[in-house]
């Protein structure tokens, strides 16, 4: 090992001084690449990115969330892949991990703050209240809008973690009593990426960081996610599409095309308007997604996904109860076709163009 | 309800029973084909993601079994064991990656005449030879 401190460490160094070899390395870079819809071969591109690059500071504050979203990074593969990138960072604050408590760890943001000024990596999760001054949510007598400025203005970056973060996810909906928003709607001079999801799938969480540190900021999609880990549509990628496209609709959660495994739209799916990795890189160590195991997808990663109407509503319902509407709603399925697996990024992006539009319309029309 | 009523009791089904032909099966084992020509014509290899396609319940085992079992089989134990297996086909590895909870990380169809992580990085041949390097002139005990 060598004699360096820690923090002066590039993320290679670190890894290797945890005992991480170099083909144990390249295994989670290829995990990476797959996250990132990369063809496989960009591992070692990716592998010789992350090994030169300087660990990074990262200050963690959670706002009004239930640490889901923490429970989701740390409760994942650990203790390895994900836990690796975690390992190789700098995590200097975060109230729920670190050890220390009350003004010790106040005192440990601020001096991280200081020294890496203009550098670190600010992650939030949870949203932030504005109703009455932001007196809802407070850490040591500061309000989160306080504390949210006075770190974003150090910050290189801000990675948003979570629907709450991201879109003010369920503390701001309806009524919104506290006035919750999401990061984006305080912070207008930095760059902010959005990782929703209630919670991120935990591999997409420190797959984007792992690509902030490789390719510095990514692509983002008009919501500001990046568009490598949210390019994919759950309809698009849904293996229960083939029934869609016959039109075999479970109508009950206990009938027969339930127990045939056929589509959930009529369900309430929201699939269809939903952009996550959830049909690939799926839960609790790649065993299933809501879908495989039964369930519509609520769209957990999309804006008000709390107040669309309904988890059980079938998105565009006043049409289908008509043949024509059914046809309709299978004529986007034929006319993309479950091979845009084997699509590129363009294809992905122009299926979702053509999904998005002929939604709106469906739903334009059922209003 | 008996008090002795197990989860396990209660029939439900969550893996469908496919009653539509797999999707994915043939397109990927075309893929193969075009990867292993192109590696015999140019020596070009492939890697197919297996993680990366929408492999409906079953699909997975089904492409495992077309391609069968070949005479090599390679043990991989860095953060995690991984097997990188020949497939019946020459040149086809079925590559499969865990980490150290044995849960799988990666899944691969490589097209190459060895899989690519096998071979040691350059940098690790370097330290090698400064550690046997180290070792022969650390310890002259013969
Ligand atoms: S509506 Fe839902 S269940 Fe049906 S194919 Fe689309 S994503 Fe799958």
């Amino acid at each position: 090992m060598t004699s360096k401190k820690r923090q002066d460490m590039t993320i290679g160094e670190a890894l290797r001084a945890n005992g991480v070899s170099r083909r144990g390395f390249l295994k989670f870079c290829a995990a990476t690449a797959s996250l990132m819809a990369l063809p496989p071969g960009a591992a070692t591109a990716i592998a010789a990115a992350l090994e030169k690059a300087k660990r990074p500071s990262v200050i963690w504050l959670s706002f009004q969330e239930c640490t889901g979203c923490t429970e989701s990074l740390t409760r994942s593969h650990s203790p390895s892949i994900e836990g690796l990138i975690f390992d190789a960072i700098s995590l200097d604050y975060h109230h729920t991990l670190q050890a220390a408590a009350g003004h010790g760890a106040e005192a440990a943001r601020e001096e991280a703050m200081k020294e890496h000024h203009g550098k670190y990596i600010l992650v939030v999760d949870g949203s932030i209240p504005m109703k009455d001054d932001g007196v809802y949510s407070t850490i040591a007598g500061m309000t989160n809008l306080a504390m949210l400025k006075e770190a974003a203005a150090g910050a290189a970056a801000i990675v948003a973690v979570g629907t709450c973060a991201a879109y003010g996810g369920l503390p701001a909906a309806d009524p919104n009593p506290t006035g919750a928003v999401a990061v984006s709607e305080i912070i207008k001079d930095k760059p902010i990426i959005n990782v929703s999801g209630c919670p991120p799938i935990p591999v997409v969480i420190t797959g984007v960081l792992a690509q902030f540190l490789t390719f510095g900021l990514p692509e983002l999609d008009d919501l500001g996610r990046p568009k490598a880990f949210y390019g994919q549509n759950i309809h698009d990628r849904c293996y229960r599409r083939p029934f869609y496209e016959r039109g075999q609709f479970a109508e009950t959660f206990d009938d027969e095309g339930a127990k045939k495994g056929w589509c959930l739209y009529k369900l309430g799916c929201k699939g269809p308007i939903t952009y996550n990795a959830c049909a690939t890189t799926k839960w609790n160590e790649g065993t299933s997604f809501p879908i495989q195991s039964g369930h519509g997808c609520i769209g957990c990663s999309e804006p008000d996904f709390w107040d669309m109407g309904g988890f059980y509503k079938a998105l565009s319902q006043g049409k289908l109860g008509s043949a024509e509407g059914l046809a309709a709603a299978a004529g986007i399925g034929a006319a993309i076709g479950i091979g845009s697996a084997l699509l590129g990024s363009s294809g992905q992006k122009a299926a979702k163009a053509e999904i998005k539009a002929k939604l709106d319309k469906d739903m334009e029309a059922t209003k | 309800m008996s008090t002795d009523a197990r989860l396990i009791d209660i029939p439900v089904i969550s893996e469908p029973a496919m009653t539509l032909p797999s999707m994915n099966v043939e397109p990927i084992l075309h893929e193969v084909r075009h990867a292993l020509r192109r590696l015999l014509e140019t020596g070009e290899t492939s890697m197919i993601d297996l993680r990366a396609m929408p492999l409906a319940p079953g699909e997975e085992e089904k492409i495992r079994t077309r391609l069968g079992t070949g005479e090599v089989v390679i043990q991989l134990d860095a953060m995690g064991p991984s097997t990188l297996t020949e497939t019946a086909y020459s040149g086809v590895w079925w590559v499969e990656h865990r980490n150290p909870n044995d849960v799988v990380t990666g899944l691969y169809i490589e097209v190459a005449k060895v899989p690519s992580i096998v071979e040691p990085d350059r940098q690790d041949l370097i330290d090698a030879v400064a550690r046997l390097n180290d070792d022969l002139e650390n310890n002259d005990d013969e």
